[in-house]
């Protein structure tokens, strides 16, 4: 395999054309087209029926529900709503699918032409929503024998249909191009602003890691001013980091090819998130035939004009208006504003400071302290093992005097490594900041008697000397001494 | 003059997931052929501006309450698998989608 | 004559409910009956001798303590092996079924069951309700009880052969191209398509989703309506049931039986009489002379002009096979049926294809292969696409039609019964059995065949075919035409050899 292209390299010869297919699992308490339950967790098969089970004889009924939310989805994407769509079937056999079809939609989506705006860097980007559908999901396959629970070398599957026939909503981008090299973030950007959409509408829990959102990822690259090139499709990119690498993961990957003067396939790619990177899938040769016709097991779907304004009437406030909303509440310039949304942190500051703490402490806190160490683990914000409840309690502990910023990160230190709540870990590890005014003051006693010369000059009105007695006290107090308290001691004895 | 050659009989069958025999593909391409033949006694109507017809009574928005029924009892949703473990169907292995 | 086995459906309710006759008498009489011929008539894949006495006990005692009890109660019903039972073997007389019990029933077996009708269990078809002959059942071949050398017609067949023999009062059938008709025809039953959606396909193994319509076979057109009213009415579990009342096809079939047909205008095809399509000419003479029949009681004859329906039947092997290669694709050997080849070292896509293999026959893999091509990339449009386009020219013919008279008659079939083997070589010879019944399909409409003479001594049919939720003027005008025959030609065939099959398992295939 050629040698990959570093990604800046890459994108000062290409232009990225970016895809993005999603699908989002609906909160419905029922199936597609039969009454089994959607709870998550339950034993395998025991949500299954004669429809979801595909039994011979048995017959699909569309979920109302599953409709409302997906037109519920299109309007808040800014779609067009069907005035005449029905279901499909895509013909292919894949033993997690019952009925060797799948019923989808084809060429009358419920939801078609809407759009997604995104601000990365400053800039502003619309992504285009070709269309909206609805469909149901597959059963869960248990590869077993192989190493690592994958297909790959594994002797036997075992096949649960819980999950088979659960309402999937598919939302497909139209080609994405222009973003350069912010098409990394512009994807992730985007999929975020979906998910959020999504969520605010509640008709997804929209879990990345449980499965209930799933990103598929088209990507292909031309020179300035040719024409688009040859795309691959990268399957099952289930979080928004992942998202971010496997764009930027393709761009390096094709570009090193065509520079070697090769040619790009047009295939189906696997991301693998231990090494961020993708590999082909299903052989090139056998290329699929759905055979998609209109299915004759259900009716068609006419969506009254009354029924979509109804909808769009109880439509909640949507993602954008909330922002300009919290924006305002927390008087965040849109800078700021903007990097808190690129953390994925609007959620996590909004429930810290409805738990008590200021805005400016709780987006200082998630922004700062928090993001870094999110980094360094390769974490998501929402991930790591901190609730706004507690960063608020953090927080609280810091005005109250009990902790200053460094005894903080301390804390912060072992809340992350599970060891309890803030006051949980100060107690633990001892870190709270030392008020006893005798043990101060021998401290004190201590530094001035061993750096005479300091204390002769702020003796005599050089108060800016300070600063070195109380370094040192801090230093014998290993931090746990609070600065404006020392300084007050030493110059009221020197002063 | 054939409309369907053994070839593209082989490819259908493999679609269909069909393992058939060198003599049903024989067999088949001529059959075939002779109901294709018949079928295309269709293109010679005229269906410019005609809707297509799928049911009796042109039925919309059928549609039921997401509202939970009753499952299978698992021990009857498993019961007629040829090859059941663990409260799974049991299928051998499946080609590798993976390189 | 005086056998229980020779009285008809409303007879045998009516004796049951005056305790002239109990339900297990009835029922025991069938069981008696199946036991004697059935090893010549091969009309049933199964046999649940305990289930439906247990339902005729449970009438009896319904009966004793007084209970007010549906129109056929206690009469014993055969269903059609293509109709789930829960806990009774369900084939669709298919290899790749074998031994599968489904858990669930079908709705038209629900409301068999509610009405308390004792199933006396179930009946050879062609597999999958492909073909026109029973001769593609994957167990054996159902004779016609007129002449045990000949077909009984399909995919029906053992349902049509089980009354014609009298082995059954009444049966269940379904009809995606004529396959109730067709049988009724050949065998001097009646059977009623009716229309599309007037009953549920909950349950009905699928063959083509757009065009399956489960309906009654019986030896009179009453016997078919008090069934038909039985299983008929909206079904929210199918989203193609028609939410309206059921046409008054008892009624109907009441007022057909008084013999007057005035005032109703009956439809003669033009293009069914010429050309290539032309039944044989004894089927024509035993048909022309049904007609004259009609005339005489009223009934007025207007010559109409469906020039569609010529295209009838390519559109039908357009569109039967591509939902059929979608709706079969579900046997694969995983979570029910047959799993052939699976050796632990082959791959699950080798077992699949080595399954489907092993468990479909001929025709339904001439039929998959057949669906499969035109829904292929590329040719959907020019075919599927196209046969919809030409269904709806069909319907418009009828729609026309039926502005000029209350309902279309036709021979229901070219040929008489003919003998096993003459047409399995060449698939659309069997094709053409169907000729005259799938327009009715195409449209959606209802039809019914009723017997209607003899040529070379087997049974010929008269298909009545009405407009859409018109169900009740096929019934009416099958009945009247009944009315001019002194016997039931249900009643003429001729006795079969009462030869024990010795090797018959009740527990059954
Ligand atoms: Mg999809
Ligand atoms: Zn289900």
């Amino acid at each position: 395999m050629t040698k990959l292209n570093t990604f800046e390299q890459a994108v000062a010869t290409y232009e990225p054309v970016l895809g993005l297919e999603t699908h989002i699992e609906l909160d419905t308490n029922t199936k597609m087209f039969c009454g089994c339950s959607t709870a998550f967790g339950a034993e395998p098969n025991t949500q299954v029926c004669p429809v979801c089970l595909a039994l011979p004889g048995a017959l699909p009924v569309a979920n109302k529900a599953a409709v409302e939310a997906t037109i519920k989805i299109g309007l808040a994407l800014n779609c067009r709503i069907a005035e005449w769509t029905r279901f499909a079937r895509k013909n292919y056999f894949y033993p997690d699918m019952p009925k060797n079809f799948q019923t989808s939609q084809y060429e009358e989506p419920l939801c078609e032409d809407g759009y997604v705006d995104v601000v990365v860097d400053g800039k502003a980007y619309r992504v285009e929503i070709e269309r909206v559908h609805l469909e149901e999901d597959t059963g869960k396959t248990l590869h077993v024998g192989g190493t690592t629970g994958r297909i790959h070398g594994a002797t036997e599957s075992l096949v649960d249909y819980n999950r088979a026939g659960i309402p999937l909503v598919e939302i497909v981008t139209k080609p994405v191009p222009g973003t350069g090299a912010l098409a990394p973030e512009v994807a992730r950007a985007y999929t975020a602003e979906l998910r959020d959409i999504v969520r605010s509408l509640g008709v997804s829990d929209v879990r990345m890691e449980q499965g209930s959102l799933r990103c598929d990822v088209n990507l292909s690259l031309n020179r300035p001013g040719e024409e688009w090139g040859t795309r691959t499709e990268t399957k099952n990119v289930n979080s928004l980091r992942s998202v971010e690498r496997a764009v930027r993961y393709e761009v390096r990957r094709q570009s090193a090819l065509l520079d070697a003067g090769e040619r790009i396939f047009q295939e189906t790619r696997h991301f693998h998130e231990t090494t961020g990177e993708t590999s082909p899938g299903r052989s090139k040769e056998e290329a699929t035939d759905y055979r998609y016709f209109p299915e004759p097991d259900l009716a068609v779907m006419e969506p009254s004009r009354e029924w979509v304004e109804e909808l769009r009437a109880s439509l909640p406030e949507l993602p954008r208006k909330r922002r300009e909303r919290l924006q305002a509440a927390w008087s965040l310039g849109d800078k700021e504003m903007q990097s808190v949304v690129n953390a994925d942190a609007v959620d996590l500051i909004e429930a810290t400071v409805a738990a008590g703490a200021t805005p400016s402490a709780a987006v200082k806190w998630w922004l700062g302290e928090l993001s870094r160490r999110a980094n360094e683990s390769g974490e998501e914000l929402a991930a790591m093992r901190i609730t706004p409840a507690e960063v608020a309690e953090l927080q609280g502990m810091v005005d109250d005097g009990r902790l200053n910023d460094k005894l903080a990160r301390q804390v912060i230190d072992g809340v992350l490594a599970g060891e309890g709540s803030p006051s949980d870990v100060a107690a633990k590890r001892g870190l709270e900041v030392v008020s006893d005014t005798g043990a101060l003051e021998a401290a004190v006693d201590e530094a001035i008697a061993a750096n005479p010369a300091v204390a002769d000059k702020i003796r005599g009105g050089t108060h800016a000397a300070a600063g070195v007695l109380i370094g040192a006290v801090m230093k014998a107090t290993k931090g746990q001494a609070d600065a404006g308290t020392v300084r007050q001691i030493i110059l009221d004895k020197l002063g | 003059m054939s409309t369907i050659s053994r070839e593209e009989v082989a490819h259908l069958a493999r679609l269909a997931r069909l393992e058939v025999t060198d003599e049903e593909l024989d067999a088949f391409a001529g059959q075939l052929d002779v109901i294709l033949q018949s079928m295309k006694t269709l293109a010679e109507v005229d269906t410019d501006g005609v809707q297509p017809t799928s049911h009796a009574v042109p039925l919309v928005n059928v549609f039921r309450e997401d509202q939970p029924q009753p499952s299978l009892p698992r021990d009857a949703a498993l019961a007629g698998g040829p090859d059941t473990f663990e409260d799974r169907f049991r299928v051998p292995r499946i080609l590798d989608e993976e390189a | 004559m005086s056998r229980i086995i020779d009285k008809t459906a409303a007879e045998l309710a009516a004796d049951i409910r005056d305790g002239r006759l109990t339900s297990v008498e009835v029922t025991t009489a069938f069981l008696d009956r199946i036991d004697a011929v059935d090893g010549t008539v091969k009309a049933f894949l199964h046999v649940d001798r305990d289930g439906a006495l247990a339902t005729a006990r449970e009438v009896d005692e319904a009966v004793a303590r007084g209970e007010a009890l549906g129109p056929l109660a206690g009469v014993p019903v055969a269903v059609k092996d293509v109709v789930v039972t829960k806990g009774m073997p369900t084939t669709a007389a298919s290899k790749i079924l074998e031994g599968w019990i489904p858990p669930y029933d079908a709705t038209i077996v629900e409301r068999i069951k509610a009405a308390k009708l004792p199933i006396l269990g179930k009946t050879n078809m062609d597999e999958f309700a492909m073909g026109s002959s029973t001769e593609y059942s994957a167990y054996f071949k159902t004779v016609n009880p007129w002449d045990t050398g000949r077909i009984p017609g399909g995919s029906g067949g053992g349902s049509a052969a089980a009354v014609a023999a009298k082995m059954a009062p009444l049966a269940i059938g379904t009809d995606t191209g004529g396959s109730i008709r067709q049988p009724g025809a050949v065998t001097g039953t009646f059977g009623a398509k009716p229309t599309y959606g007037g009953n549920s396909r909950y349950g009905l193994i699928a063959f083509s989703s757009s065009l399956d319509t489960p309906g009654p076979v019986s030896r009179n057109a009453l016997d078919g309506a008090l069934l038909h009213e039985v299983i008929s009415g909206h079904d929210p579990r199918d989203s193609t049931s028609i939410d309206a009342p059921v046409p008054p096809v008892v009624e109907a079939a009441r007022l057909g039986a008084t013999g007057d047909l005035s005032g109703v205008k009956l439809g003669v095809v033009k293009e069914f009489k010429e050309g290539a399509d032309a039944a044989e000419p004894g089927v024509v003479a035993a048909y022309e002379a049904g007609l004259e029949q009609l005339v005489k009681l009223g009934a007025e004859l207007v010559e109409v002009s469906c020039p569609s329906f010529a295209y009838a039947l390519p559109t039908y092997y357009l569109i039967a096979p591509s939902e059929a290669s979608s709706n079969l694709a579900r046997y694969d050997g995983v979570r029910y049926g047959l799993r052939a080849g699976d050796d632990g070292k082959r791959s699950l896509e080798e077992v699949m294809s080595l399954t489907r293999e092993a468990g479909f026959g001929p025709e339904v893999k001439r039929r998959i292969i057949l669906g499969t091509y035109a829904l292929s990339a590329g040719y959907v449009d020019a075919f599927y696409g196209k046969a919809q386009k030409v269904r709806t020219l069909i319907k418009q013919d009828f729609e026309k039609a039926f502005e000029q008279v209350d309902a279309l008659v036709s021979p229901t079939t070219p040929f008489i019964a003919f003998e096993f083997g003459a047409r399995t070589g060449d698939p659309y010879q069997m094709y053409l059995a169907d000729l005259y019944t799938i327009p009715t399909n195409m449209y959606g409409g209802p039809g019914v065949s009723v017997p209607v003479g003899l040529s070379e001594g087997m049974p010929v049919g008269l298909q009545v075919m009405g407009p859409v939720l018109g169900d009740d003027i096929t019934y009416r005008v099958a009945a009247a035409l009944e009315s001019t025959q002194d016997v039931l030609l249900a009643d003429t065939a001729p006795e079969i050899s009462a030869q024990r099959f010795t090797s018959f398992d009740e527990g059954g295939k």
